[in-house]
């Protein structure tokens, strides 16, 4: 019964939606339908995989507005110059050739009920099993004196792209002698050490062409993600340009205004040159708009990243709420495969293997000097858990570095094949 | 179900082809002969210098990419930083396919297919080494029969290679992180095993193949070693 209603329904809103949106191909042919919103580590991947494996079995849509897709993965070496802004930008041309139906078009609603995703362009896409992975949006008045008008006054660049390109075009405009303020982000957000890894490649950046030039890092938190092995690079490479400000000295009571291109830290005021603020971040809007997030975050189940909200509904990557894994492109690209693996066996009854994640993440502080942090996980009744875990030494031979560094390059060559081929 | 038959026919003749011929004592004289497949490349005296490859003095049981005044591949310098030690493991694996062991190898040497060939070779160059046995990480790494004689499930294999393909790229493309597309299973099983008993020091490695099963190695390499190259 429940599978006539559904494909009655399928059915009319996919005609509904052929005629609204040519775009969306209409599902009438009686296959099981995946939606996956959000074509990043997470989405991409999953779509991928579904497709690939499935062989045909599954219809697949892809729901992401941007036609060329910016990784955040090494958009920090982009502002540094060591890579292009072509570098880490990535088309969905394969995955539509795998037969994946990529829709470019905003997804602004869900109804769990009707089980159908509406789109900004007008129609709607229904589904049997929905994966949002959304990444991040960021909470209103998390840093006082800023919000989405400014954010061009004072980008965050924490989605990469025209973001990216702006903070880039402000640092080089800087003035010799200039400051770059950063306001980091409270804890958890996506990439823990990115803010840290972007704060060292400005400094690569000023280093060669703005050598007098100040950074000031506001942190709301008393330590952050490979602390030691950032500060010992800092010291080494770019000794007496970057003052990181933690919060138990004040780095918490922050305000910006940006008029008039100030940063107000524990009452002192900073007039400044550029003002990347990045704020406390929540799961992308579409999962609070679908009604599977407690609190910032979307919870799911280790097992599958089901939401606990609904069992037809899976989250992946950085707007899922899981565990212990951190918010990181390779966490949401390992969370794909298992929830790939778990909806095509309820979807086709293919054998369903048990979870396994991993995550590592590379962070470059200087030239040829890489460093990075992993750790495998598993799938418990409660969360994703730690199960081992490695991080880079201090003091660490420039050979090491190096052979870490090149292992990042290729890892990117990897994870965006993994993604998007 | 005919694909699996075959690819399990291949799988026992890989290990029936293990050989152990690197742990027996090799012949230097005969040595000395496959060498002159090697000198137009490599020179070997004490006062030698490179040539298109590097002077191979005190090279076995050292630590790869140790010879000063060469400029190894990246490859080689990749696994050199991650604790390649040329023990004659090592170098019986490296000289039976040197593409296969370390892909983008500056390298252009086939290989020596005959076990004999390859152990006295090592035998050879190991009079031009004064390095110490004794000194070598986790020396005479070995695993047992029993443990390659474990068929793998090709299915999980291939879930399982999910986790591989963040970093090992599957169309055989090597990119700092080496091509794993093709491997033979006996030397996928052994290079697994020899990192999850930290033999082999890389980090990221030593970490997945922790909590793999025997079973799960098994599975993997047979559905590594099932691939094309």
């Amino acid at each position: 019964m429940a599978l006539d209603r559904r494909k009655f329904l399928g059915n009319t809103i996919a005609v509904a939606a052929t005629l609204a949106a040519p775009m969306v191909k209409a599902g009438s042919h009686g296959k099981p339908r995946v939606v996956v919103v959000g074509g990043g580590a997470g989405g991409a991947t999953a779509a991928r995989y579904l497709a690939k494996d499935s062989k045909g079995a599954l219809d697949v849509t892809l729901i992401e507005p941007t036609r060329t897709y910016y990784t955040c993965f090494f958009s920090n070496l982009y502002l540094g110059g060591v890579k292009d802004i072509s570098d880490i930008g990535h088309s969905y041309g394969r995955l539509a050739a795998r037969g994946i139906n990529v829709v470019h078009d905003w997804a602004i609603g869900v109804d769990r009920d009707t089980k159908t995703v509406s789109l900004a362009g007008g129609g709607a896409v229904s589904y049997d099993k929905l994966i949002l992975s959304p990444g991040i949006d960021f909470v209103d008045g998390a840093v006082d004196g800023w919000s989405l008008e400014t954010q061009n006054a004072m980008p965050h660049a924490y989605k990469a792209g025209s973001q990216s390109e702006l903070l880039k075009a402000q640092l080089t405009a800087m003035p010799q002698g200039g400051v770059y303020a950063m306001v980091a982000p409270p804890n958890p957000y996506r990439c823990p050490p990115g803010p840290y890894e972007r704060v060292s490649m400005v400094a690569h950046y000023l280093k060669a062409n703005n050598p007098t030039a100040k950074i000031i890092i506001a942190d709301p938190k008393p330590k952050f993600s490979k602390m030691a092995l950032f500060q010992e690079g800092w010291a080494n490479h770019y000794d007496g340009m970057i003052d990181w400000i933690g919060s138990e000295f004040g780095g918490d009571n922050v305000s910006v205004d940006a008029a008039a291109m100030n940063i107000t830290i524990d009452g002192e005021v900073t007039k400044v040159d550029v003002c990347n603020v990045i704020p406390a971040m929540k799961a992308g809007r579409i999962a609070e708009l679908a009604g599977v997030t407690d609190g910032n975050w979307a919870p799911v189940h280790a097992a599958s990243m089901s939401s606990k909200a609904d069992p037809d509904v899976y989250i992946l990557g950085d707007a899922s709420s899981q565990g212990d894994m951190p918010k990181s492109g390779f966490s949401a690209n390992s969370q794909a495969k298992v929830c790939a693996n778990a909806v095509r066996g309820d979807l086709t009854g293919s054998k369903v293997f048990p979870a396994k994640f991993s995550n590592t993440c590379w962070s470059l502080i200087g030239t040829n000097d890489g460093v990075k942090v992993g750790a495998t996980y598993k799938a418990t009744a409660e969360k994703i858990a730690k199960v081992d875990g490695f991080i880079s030494k201090t003091g660490e031979s420039a050979d090491i570095r190096k052979a870490t560094y090149e292992e990042s390059e290729g890892w990117y060559t990897g994870i965006t094949t993994d993604m998007f081929s | 179900m005919i694909d699996k038959l075959l690819i399990s026919l291949v799988f026992s003749i890989a290990i029936c082809g293990f050989d152990v011929g690197a742990t027996e004592v090799g012949d230097v004289s005969r040595g000395l002969k496959v060498f002159k497949k090697c000198t137009s490349c490599h020179a070997i005296s004490p006062d030698a210098r490179k040539r298109v490859g590097p002077a191979l003095i005190n090279i076995v049981n050292a630590p790869a990419g140790q010879v000063g005044e060469y400029k190894y591949s990246k490859a080689l310098r990749a696994a050199a930083a991650n604790g390649l030690h040329w023990t004659p493991e090592a170098l019986d694996l490296f000289l039976k396919k040197p593409k296969a062991f370390l892909p983008k190898t500056k390298m252009s040497f086939r290989g020596l297919k005959k076990p004999a060939d390859r152990t006295d070779v090592i035998a050879y160059l190991a009079t031009f080494s004064t390095v110490e046995t004794a000194a070598k990480p986790g020396a005479g790494f070995e695993i047992s029969a029993d443990i390659l004689s474990i068929a793998g499930d090709i299915e999980y294999g291939e879930y399982l290679s999910s986790e591989c393909t963040t970093c090992h790229q599957m169309n055989g493309a090597s990119d700092a992180i080496p091509n794993i597309t093709g491997w033979p299973a006996d030397d996928f099983v052994t290079a697994m095993h020899a990192y999850r008993e930290k033999y082999r020091s890389h980090p990221v490695m030593q970490m997945i193949s922790g909590r793999l099963s025997n079973d799960e190695i098994a599975a993997l390499a047979a559905y590594y070693s099932s691939l094309k190259k």
